[in-house]
């Protein structure tokens, strides 16, 4: 099924089976393996993406549910090498180890101040329900969403 | 973590999607549940009717003195509506209650019910609200209520073919004050139990009591025995623990890993007080 | 004297962001599964659903044939590899023939039986469904005190007791101790099974380039170098034409300190197929077929006399072995008894194991491995027989705490703790948590019926692992540095940090010793190819071992770049300092990058001098460090639903010197969320069938951002004199110290109903049932 989308502002048109999951789509046609795969059961969120704005778990959609759409990933967020402030405040306040959730902890962290510009730390701790981190303990990942509010509302 | 091969179509219309229907094919909403029982090859349909793509089947509005959502409203579309957290403010509580963010950007109301998972939250929020459903085939329209929708685990009225596209709820005065109450199963994020209560005041007195209860038990259920118990009455802490008691009364409770029997009975009580507690102090 | 000298930034020290973020935070950093190559094929492994069976057959026609297949292969193609080794020696330890593929037998939920090879992972995965294996399923045994009793199924039918080994360890005069004892407080603790659950499963992708008999491996591991060695043995393939290269690597925490059949495997298909291949591991093997931690079922009995010392401690510890050795299966519960005796001043202790085998994953280095067992062991006795005592927690631990002037403490199990000073970390703890004034709110809430409680935790660890008589592969670590002649610095480690961030605080130790900037040093890491062998990253060594590895090769570069600054300043007195070599007495000063020119130009030498700017170092560290600290949590309990509320936690602990304060209190806090994982969430539960119940995040609950709490994390110094750096090493502490601090918590919570002790996880059913009681 020929299906078209917009990725980080750049256009495709293929050809795809029904059953390829949207993660599969951008980490294997697209080539963006920014985006992880971290469980079978749509439970730890290192897959999320934006879709049409909204944070999605790529590994629980088919690509062909995405015709159409707009897609964010994490590669996307950079402006011309300059970090989006998310990832810097991620950056400056530790919040990250090993890596391989960030991606997604990045686009949810994005998701919430979308949502809500100066969240609290429950909030933040609400928001992020769906990603999973086994490294930091989120407690870096917390002061980094509230470092980039704080850094935004300047 | 791959799915089974199958076919695929995003139907423009109602009537395309029920016509595929018809003849076998799965609808498919959010797929928050479909999705990754097909990746664990639980779940193998041969072809999915993707309801995501009919645009008026994502709704919410107030026409004839109930509010109509569609099968295809989000969880965060019935979260962040304003229209619903005016008038029906116990469905915008439950749906914030739902998984996490993604999931609730993605899954849809009529997915959920369609599914009957007997851990889900709204089930609980739409007995409360004795809420009906409007169910299409092919060739058919009916309206089914919340009471006699869900039959089993995973079972409800839905005929082959069929599916819930839309779901009606009241709207509720300033006289009444409504409550979520649920205990999160940590793992997964699903109710181990979830009350949902409804209750309408009159010169402080109870002139009316829903409740519902989802996670006990097969299937999410109106607890009419605490309802009564509750009503004509101006509640007390003890009647409230005491209609309270009743929610779980006669039940054939759920039993798993994560709660057995009589601590999902117990903890049914306990929500129910507190979200009774909550409702009535709700009330403006 | 020197003029010119200006006062070099200093990086040792300071919260200095990480230099590996950039390409993390972007995405485009490269994990295994990010590896593709022309010619890509797809492995999808096939795996037993029983417990416990004898495969009668297996028909891979229908799959051979299936679109996409290039083949499949079963534990009849692979007899020709090598087992999966076991890493630990031991004189009864059996070993059961651990193939890579199962050939008559299948002994525990996920075992190998067969792999299929496709051009494609969809149709490898499809054709997966049609390989047919008959199974005659067999009687299976989950549960490791029940494969013990009379009657059992045997788990490997040629031991029918299914001991696996048994060790024994004895100090001081334990008969003695317990005769004199006034009061003996005994207790059964169980440690459960855990899921490691790194957010990156297992992955690996094998080259095989058949004209150079070259094997590639890529796979995400904490040891490339040990993965090399071993998976080269076992494919029969010259170590020196493999190569193993750590990638990005999502997380370990143990799991990939481990040599696994799949590593193997792939490298035998690739072989076979003359192609690339990938597999990744799926969540629900990575559940159900990587290493699980713990597993232990320990009878503790403690002998103290009436004014709270404590005489001597007997462990008899069951260790849920699984149905194979891996790496290091056997070594881990030794960890525990070495550990048995804490914090604590006493000479006799007694530890006996019996490691049971399972029809179950097997069990392995975990976050800690072998010491939160210990600690919460020992740290829950402490509390069970201060209350026997009538005894303050805090003041019984002060009481029998081995004092700061005794270091180095021999222990009764042949340690010898490095430094020291337990009771100040305990006092910064109890000052932060305001405990008399607590322990006043406690009164006044149990006067009203509520449950408050106040848990204390006094942990020792042994980290720096280790010397290398005491690891069964060598302790030691390695660093080289080189100046290159451009003048910029490359370090290439022999640890292989996977989100612990050497990356940075390597850079900043040479920083430091070198003079010059963070952006002017490179670390380099995972690459059997590029850097020399080396032991891996794991019992929090990288930076006590492989950090000093590197200073003495930093001590040895400067000693030659200062070599050719004399000759090229034509001075005897120069310094080393800003990245350059400075004449002391004319003030002029030679860059590192005009002294790189000529010692690899090479025109000229210093006496008994070669060309280039290299040096290399291997470590062998003397002794373990002792790191330790206290963690203190005050717990609420809602007496309707049995829910914790943990009100404050608060961490002091004592690592010794710290390089990057910012990297300490991650690894703090992340060790914290898996100690609390297993406190209050996190359990393998397999039924009595041997199926894993908790096979997929819907039932085994991790951390998650709301489930925790704010950590208030403080640091005491006490520097370690095993090595240069005066660094203890971190990455365990927070999970060592954090199970019996919440435990302990709860159980003073609930005590006026007279409870003792409850065992992981405190779900709050358990809880309930508890208060029910009373109600």
């Amino acid at each position: 099924m020929k299906i078209n989308l917009s990725i980080n502002g750049k256009s495709y048109s293929q050809d795809v089976e029904p059953r390829l999951l949207l993660i599969h789509f951008l980490r294997e046609v697209a080539g963006l393996t920014g985006t992880h795969m971290g469980c079978e059961t749509s439970l730890c969120g290192a897959c999320t993406v934006e879709l049409n704005g909204k944070a999605i778990k790529s590994c629980t959609m088919f690509a062909v549910q995405a015709n159409g759409a707009e897609i964010v990933t994490v590669e996307g967020l950079a402006n011309n090498g300059k970090l989006d402030p998310v990832q810097e405040a991620f950056w400056n306040e530790h919040g990250l180890q090993c890596g391989f959730c960030t991606p997604g902890m990045i686009m949810a962290s994005k998701q919430i101040l979308d949502r809500n510009p100066s969240p609290t730390e429950e909030e933040v701790r609400h928001g992020l329900e769906g990603n999973v981190c086994r490294c930091t303990g989120y407690q870096h990942i917390v002061n980094a969403v509230k470092a980039a509010a704080a850094g935004a509302g300047k | 973590m791959i799915a089974q091969k199958f076919e695929y179509t995003a139907p423009k219309s109602l009537d395309e999607a029920l016509h595929l229907l018809a003849s076998g094919a799965k609808p498919l909403a959010g797929g928050m549940s479909l999705i990754p029982m097909m990746k664990l090859r639980l779940a193998a349909p041969e072809h999915l009717v993707d309801l995501r793509t009919i645009k008026d089947l994502n709704y919410i509005r107030e026409a004839g003195g109930q509010l109509h959502i569609g099968a295809t409203a989000s969880h965060y579309e019935i979260e962040s509506s304003a229209l619903l957290r005016q008038k029906c403010p116990l469905l915008t509580e439950t749906a914030a209650a739902i998984g996490d963010v993604q999931v609730r950007n993605m899954g849809t109301i009529g997915g959920s019910v369609a599914h009957a998972d007997p851990a889900a939250d709204y089930p609980a929020a739409l007995q409360a609200l004795e809420a009906k459903f409007v169910l299409n085939g092919a060739k058919s329209e009916r309206t089914v209520s919340a009471a006699d929708f869900f039959v089993d685990a995973f079972t409800t009225t839905l005929e082959p073919g069929e599916i819930l596209r839309e779901v009606i709820v009241p709207i509720d005065d300033a006289r009444t004050g409504t409550s979520y109450q649920k205990m999160v199963q940590p793992a997964s994020g699903f109710a181990i139990v979830g009350v949902a209560v409804r209750v309408r005041q009159n010169a402080r007195k109870v002139s009316f009591a829903r409740i519902g209860v989802t996670g006990l038990s097969n299937h999410a259920y109106r607890a009419t025995a605490a309802e009564k118990a509750l009503e004509g009455k101006t509640p007390s802490a003890n009647d409230i623990q005491n209609a309270a008691a009743l929610v779980a009364q006669g039940v054939d409770a759920n039993s798993d890993l994560h709660a057995s029997a009589d601590y999902r009975k117990h903890l049914a009580a306990v929500h129910a007080a507190r979200a009774i507690k909550s409702a009535i102090s709700r009330i403006t | 004297m020197a003029t010119t000298t200006t006062k070099t930034e200093t990086f040792v020290g300071k919260r200095i962001r990480r230099r590996e973020d950039p390409r993390l935070i972007t995405g485009t950093a490269t994990y295994v599964e990010d590896i593709q190559m022309p010619g890509m094929h797809y492995a999808v492994i096939l795996r037993s659903p029983h417990a416990a069976a004898r495969i009668r057959s297996i028909d891979t026609k229908k799959a051979v044939s299936a679109p996409g297949v290039v083949c499949v292969f079963t534990g009849k193609d692979t007899k020709g590899v090598g087992a999966v080794p076991c890493g630990v020696a031991m004189p009864d330890l059996r070993v059961p023939q651990h193939t890579i593929l199962a050939t008559e037998r299948v002994y525990f939920v996920g075992h190998p039986v067969a792999v299929v090879v496709a051009r494609d992972r969809y149709l490898a995965r499809d054709a997966a469904d049609l390989i047919e294996v008959d199974y005659e399923v067999l009687p299976a045994v989950a549960d490791p005190e029940k494969a013990l009793a009379k009657g059992a199924p045997a788990v490997h039918p040629q031991w029918p007791d299914n001991v696996a080994f048994t060790y024994h360890q004895d100090g001081g005069n334990i008969d003695k101790a317990f005769a004199e004892a006034d009061v003996v407080v005994k207790q059964r603790i169980v440690s459960q099974r855990l899921v490691p659950m790194a957010m990156e499963t297992r992955g690996v992708v094998a080259e095989w380039r058949g004209a150079d008999r070259q094997l590639n491996l890529y796979t995400s591991t904490q040891i490339p170098h040990l993965v090399r060695t071993i998976v080269a043995a076992m494919l029969g393939l010259e170590e020196n034409r493999m190569r193993v290269i750590a990638p990005e690597v999502g997380g370990g925490f143990g799991s990939k300190l481990n040599v696994y059949a799949e590593e193997a495997l792939m490298g035998y298909v690739s072989m076979k197929i003359q192609k690339p291949v990938k597999w990744i591991e799926s969540r629900r093997e990575n559940f159900t077929c990587t290493i699980h931690g713990r597993g232990h079922v320990d009878y503790y009995e403690v002998a103290a006399k009436r004014d709270g010392t404590i005489l001597g401690i007997k462990l008899k510890l069951i260790q849920d072995v699984g149905a194979y050795h891996q790496l290091l299966t056997p070594l881990i519960p030794q960890l525990s008894v070495l550990m048995m005796p804490g914090l604590y001043n006493t000479q006799n202790i007694r530890g006996d194991i019996i490691g049971v085998f399972t029809n179950c994953v097997p069990t392995d280095a975990y976050r800690g491995a072998g010491r939160p067992e210990a600690t919460h062991g020992i740290e829950r006795m402490v509390d069970i027989l201060a209350a026997e005592l009538k005894m303050d927690p805090a003041e019984i631990r002060l009481k029998n705490f081995v004092t700061k002037d005794k270091f180095p403490y021999p222990t009764a199990t042949g340690l010898m703790y490095d430094s020291g000073d337990y009771a100040t970390p305990l006092k910064k703890a109890l000052d932060l948590v305001g405990y008399v004034k607590l322990r006043q709110e406690q009164a006044d809430l149990r006067k009203q019926g509520k449950y408050m409680g106040i848990g204390i935790s006094t942990y020792g660890e042994i980290c720096a692992i280790g010397p290398s008589p005491a690891t069964p592969a060598g302790g030691w670590e390695s660093a080289t540095v080189k100046i290159e002649p451009s003048g910029k610095v490359t370090i290439l480690t022999g640890a292989c940090p996977h989100g612990q961030g050497e990356e940075t605080t390597f850079a900043q130790i040479a920083a430091d010793e070198l003079g010059v900037g963070l952006d002017d040093i490179l670390v380099i890491r995972g690459d059997t190819a590029v850097v020399q062998y080396g032991i891996g990253t794991f019992g929090s060594r990288a930076t006590a071992v492989g950090g000093t590895a590197l200073y003495y090769a930093l001590q040895d570069l400067k000693a030659k770049i200062k070599k050719f600054g004399e000759m090229l300043l034509e001075s005897d007195d120069v310094s080393l300092m800003i990245g350059q070599v400075i004449d002391n007495k004319s003030g002029k000063a030679k860059t590192f990058q005009e002294i790189a020119g000529a010692a690899y130009r090479a025109l000229k030498l210093p006496p008994n001098t070669e060309p280039g700017l290299l040096a290399t170092r291997f470590w062998e560290p003397p002794n373990f460090t002792f790191p330790f600290g206290a963690h203190i949590v005050v717990t609420d309990i809602d007496d309707e639903t049995g829910q914790i509320k943990i009100r404050r936690y608060v961490a002091v602990d004592d690592c010794g010197n710290i390089l990057n304060p910012l990297i300490v209190d991650g690894q703090v806090h992340g060790g914290v969320a898996q100690g609390l994982g297993q406190a209050l969430w996190e359990q393998a539960v397999y039924d009595d069938n041997g199926q894993l119940v908790t096979g997929e995040l819907t039932d085994y609950a991790v951390p998650r951002a709301q489930m925790m709490p704010w950590i208030e994390s403080h640091h005491t110094c006490t520097p370690s004199p095993i090595n240069p750096l005066g660094v203890k090493g971190v990455g365990e502490a927070g999970t060592i110290g954090c199970s019996p601090a919440v435990v302990n918590s709860v159980v003073d919570a609930l005590s006026p109903l007279g409870v003792r002790h409850l065992d992981m996880p405190l779900t709050p059913e358990k809880i309930w049932k508890v208060v029910a009681k009373k109600n």
